[in-house]
């Protein structure tokens, strides 16, 4: 066997940097997700301080416009679909018995393009103001606005997508070859599912928004004419190509936070999860349909009674699996021996506040319905049901069932109760009057009302929620502080978990298991406990480790994509081409270095396991 | 064995290109990030459909369209497709030298593809069909550009690809390498069907 000594250990800022580990890249997804999140909270926050009051004068016009495009932009690209990348590196390997992801390189160039476009995108409010139409950029207001914010949102996104795109992939590959022995597709944890099919809608969603930022770049940056109707070309194509992006994007986003549901619901309960098959079929089916659905969001732009049709009933097709995913959740804790701890309250808060979410949008698929409700408050509380109701309490539930294997350690519950009942009655606050805004005309993005309309007091109840929601989560970073500060370390399973992630000591050793587990059943480790042996059975003797070595080239390849778009969004070539140069030299010097890894010799996994570190 | 030590005729795997962990997962998260591109290909045809009518004052694309130029660079590029395959052989068969030459001849023949690409881009410039003289040739140049651009990249992937494992003899390392850009050839190659189809034999019969 050859070992090769070029492996060095790397230490503080450079091992960051350089990981390929999917641990850390994971961790390093959260905290960068968990930053935008603030600024995006922050965002959401200075625009209800704007609504507080009717004819209020705080933040308006471009201003408001730019809090209201960054507070959308940033919350699904730099926040959402991150934490959502964050749980799926640290967790997905571990639940499906894998040493390593498929691509651990490519994992790290995800990470940092999608680093570095969302820094590029947030630079745009030092830069000459923030990009200002909307999140969904419908042109021609995106196309004919004239200072540089646009700019920063197309280059920022296409950056960031492009670093999507590649950790979708990676996930595929992994989940299909990585499984460890007895681990078949049916016997896959439903967040793997979950995780699985996301990224399969990924891979087909994201090259449509490429495609989309590129015509919008063209038409802004080498004065291109796809949506100029002067010169023949049609504002809808963009808003087609966004859609169909678009729609399959919310599923990306919530069907994750079912799978974290559907582990924590389960291993609360002390139950395997009702209907296992039923569950991984919705799944899928969500996710096909959510593919032909992309027309809903235009029932008002006119195309016309038999489209508008089938894209309603497809639409509405999608509650069928829903609703099955729903009983099975309440099936699960039927009978079970609950125990409520921070993370089953969110999802037990999960599933009221989802299934509302998910009535208005049955509502909203009705196309006569739609043209009232349509581009009014009605939507935004739909939406802010589904994805800070569905997705957001989803990603709460997962950091407080997930953080003492990322973190090794365990978070306060009362604090965590205190997050969970500030957030949770804060975001009804917020969120339920608006229905009625919408519903009694208050249209959507628009900065102000006049009084004497009967809606200053539901506003004004709506800004004292997102105000609790600022609170429950200045909870949660106390905790996260307090956490970090103390000392003690977090046993390996402290919830008596069911699947594969729980089966390791802590911290999770960088090979993450010493032997590759046997899995015997549907919740692997349960199966184990329950014929008496509390630990796997390994499915190899113990021998040497292959792994991937760390390299800068990741950072250093998006560092010339950031580059290269301040020279797209300023039209300076030369810094442009020295950028484009930049990315193309990394991945020729990816490909001339022969790069083998390095591999961890049979003694040290054997100490380790004697230490008990493995 | 070392996955970049030359191999033998004696220790040479049916499936070089898959005989590794690392190969088979190359070989199948190439598949599906051509499963992408085929969406975002989709994405451009869609646009050109919508749009490649709309020449306003500008020639259309019945005008200006020459036929046998553009069955010339279709030809290049399904012969190239061919002599693709016949690397993808030799290398099945250990035979370097035969997948080098192939694999050469792959490169000029997309070379002279790109050349005629170029040359026709030129001559529709000189006709006043550019970049922004319509919403037909914005369309235009973005399908048929963002293909040669692939064709573009093809050609120096397989130029780092030849000139990096020269002496280096077929590897567990380096197989997989050649498999994935024959892969990506093809798919460039049939892209370009659906382009020779959509934008060039119905743009001349309306």
């Amino acid at each position: 066997m050859a070992t090769h000594e070029s492996h060095k250990k790397r230490s503080g800022l450079m091992d960051w940097l350089t990981t390929v580990d999917h641990k850390k890249i994971g961790i390093l997804y959260l905290l960068a997700g968990g930053f935008f999140f603030l600024i995006g909270g922050l965002e959401a926050i200075l625009m209800r301080i704007q609504l507080m009051e009717p004819d209020s004068k705080i933040f308006t016009g471009e201003l408001y416009n730019q809090l209201l495009t960054m507070h959308g932009t940033t919350m699904i690209f730099l926040a959402a679909m991150p934490i959502i990348f964050g749980f799926m590196n640290a967790i997905l390997p571990l639940q499906i018995g894998a040493r390593d992801v498929a691509f651990p390189y490519v994992n790290a160039v995800g990470f940092w393009l999608f680093f570095f476009g969302g820094l590029l995108l947030n630079l745009s409010w030092f830069l000459g103001g923030a990009p200002e139409a909307g999140w969904t950029a419908y042109a021609p207001l995106s196309t004919v606005a004239e200072d540089t914010g646009v700019d920063f949102y197309v280059l920022g996104l296409q950056i960031a997508g492009a670093g999507t795109l590649a950790g979708g992939i990676n996930f595929l590959v992994t989940v299909i070859n990585m499984r460890a022995p007895g681990m078949t597709f049916m016997r896959m944890p439903l967040f793997t599912w979950a995780s699985f099919v996301t990224s399969g809608l990924i891979l087909f969603a994201f090259p449509a928004l490429t495609v989309g930022f590129f015509l919008l770049m063209f038409e802004r940056v080498f004065d291109a004419n796809f949506f100029n109707p002067d010169m023949g070309g049609n504002v809808l194509i963009w808003e087609h190509i966004f859609w169909i992006f678009g729609h399959p994007e919310v599923y990306i986003l919530i069907l994750p936070a079912f799978g974290i549901i559907s582990e924590v619901v389960s291993t609360f309960s002390s139950k395997r999860l009702f209907g296992y098959s039923a569950m991984v079929f919705a799944t899928v089916l969500i996710g096909f349909l959510g593919f032909m659905v992309w027309v809903h969001h235009m029932f008002t732009v006119g195309l016309g009674p038999v489209a508008n049709s089938i894209f309603a009933v497809a639409t509405m097709a999608i509650a069928i699996p829903t609703g099955v995913k729903i009983f099975n959740w309440i099936f699960t804790m039927w009978g079970g021996q609950i125990r409520f701890t921070t993370a089953m309250l969110f999802a037990v808060g999960f599933i009221p506040t989802f299934v509302m979410g998910g009535v208005t949008g049955v509502m909203l698929s009705v196309p006569a319905a739609d043209y009232q409700y349509h581009d009014s408050y009605f939507v935004v509380a739909h939406f802010h049901y589904v994805i800070v109701g569905g997705l957001i309490l989803g990603l709460f539930s997962g950091l407080y069932y997930w953080y003492p294997r990322m973190f090794n350690r365990v978070l306060n519950e009362t604090l965590g109760k205190w997050n969970f009942w500030l957030f949770f009655i804060g975001f009804h606050l917020t969120f339920f009057p608006q229905h009625w805004l919408g519903l009694m005309g208050m249209p959507r993005r628009v900065y102000t009302y006049m009084s004497g309309q009967q809606l200053d007091g539901a506003n004004f109840v709506s800004t004292i929620g997102a105000i609790l929601m600022g609170l429950g989560t200045i909870v949660l970073l106390i905790n996260i502080i307090i956490s970090a500060s103390s000392k003690h370390a977090a046993s390996k399973d402290p919830w008596d978990g069911r699947t594969l992630e729980w089966a390791m000591p802590v911290p999770t050793p960088e090979y993450n298991f010493a032997q590759t587990p046997l899995v015997r059943g549907l919740d692997a480790l349960y199966v184990e406990k329950a014929a008496g042996n509390g630990e796997m059975t390994p499915a190899e003797p113990v021998g040497e480790i292959h792994m991937p070595n760390g390299s800068i080239l990741p950072f250093f390849l998006s560092l010339g994509m950031f580059v290269a778009g301040f020279g797209f969004i300023y039209s300076n070539w030369i810094v442009a081409i020295v950028g484009l140069g930049g990315v193309l030299v990394t991945m020729f010097l990816r490909s001339v270095i022969d790069d083998h890894g390095y591999h961890i010799h049979k003694e040290e996994v054997e100490a380790d396991i004697k230490g008990g570190r493995a | 064995m070392n996955a970049g030590e030359r191999l033998t005729d004696a220790n040479f795997p049916a499936h070089p290109e898959k005989a590794t962990l690392e190969g088979k997962n190359k070989f199948l998260g190439f598949w599906l990030f051509l499963g992408g591109e085929t969406v975002l290909f989709a994405t451009l045809f869609g646009t050109y459909l919508g749009l490649r009518n709309m020449h306003l004052d500008g020639p259309s694309g019945e005008e200006l369209f020459s036929l046998p130029l553009v069955f010339l660079a279709t030809m290049l590029l399904l012969t190239s497709s061919l002599t693709s395959v016949y690397a993808v052989l030799s290398l099945k068969q250990n035979k370097v030298r035969s997948l080098q030459g192939w694999f050469i001849v792959t490169l000029l023949l997309g070379l002279g593809f790109l050349g005629l690409e170029i040359y026709e881009f030129i001559h529709y410039v000189h006709e006043g069909h550019t970049f922004t003289s319509s919403a037909f040739g914005s369309a235009f140049y973005s399908l048929v550009g963002f293909h040669g651009a692939h064709v573009l990249f093809g050609t120096l992937w397989i130029t780092t690809l030849l000139v990096r494992n020269w002496n280096r003899g077929i590897t567990l390392a380096n197989a997989p390498k050649y498999y994935l850009f024959a892969l990506y050839w093809h798919f460039v190659d049939v892209v370009w069907v659906f382009i020779f189809t959509v934008v060039y034999l119905m743009g001349k019969v309306g």
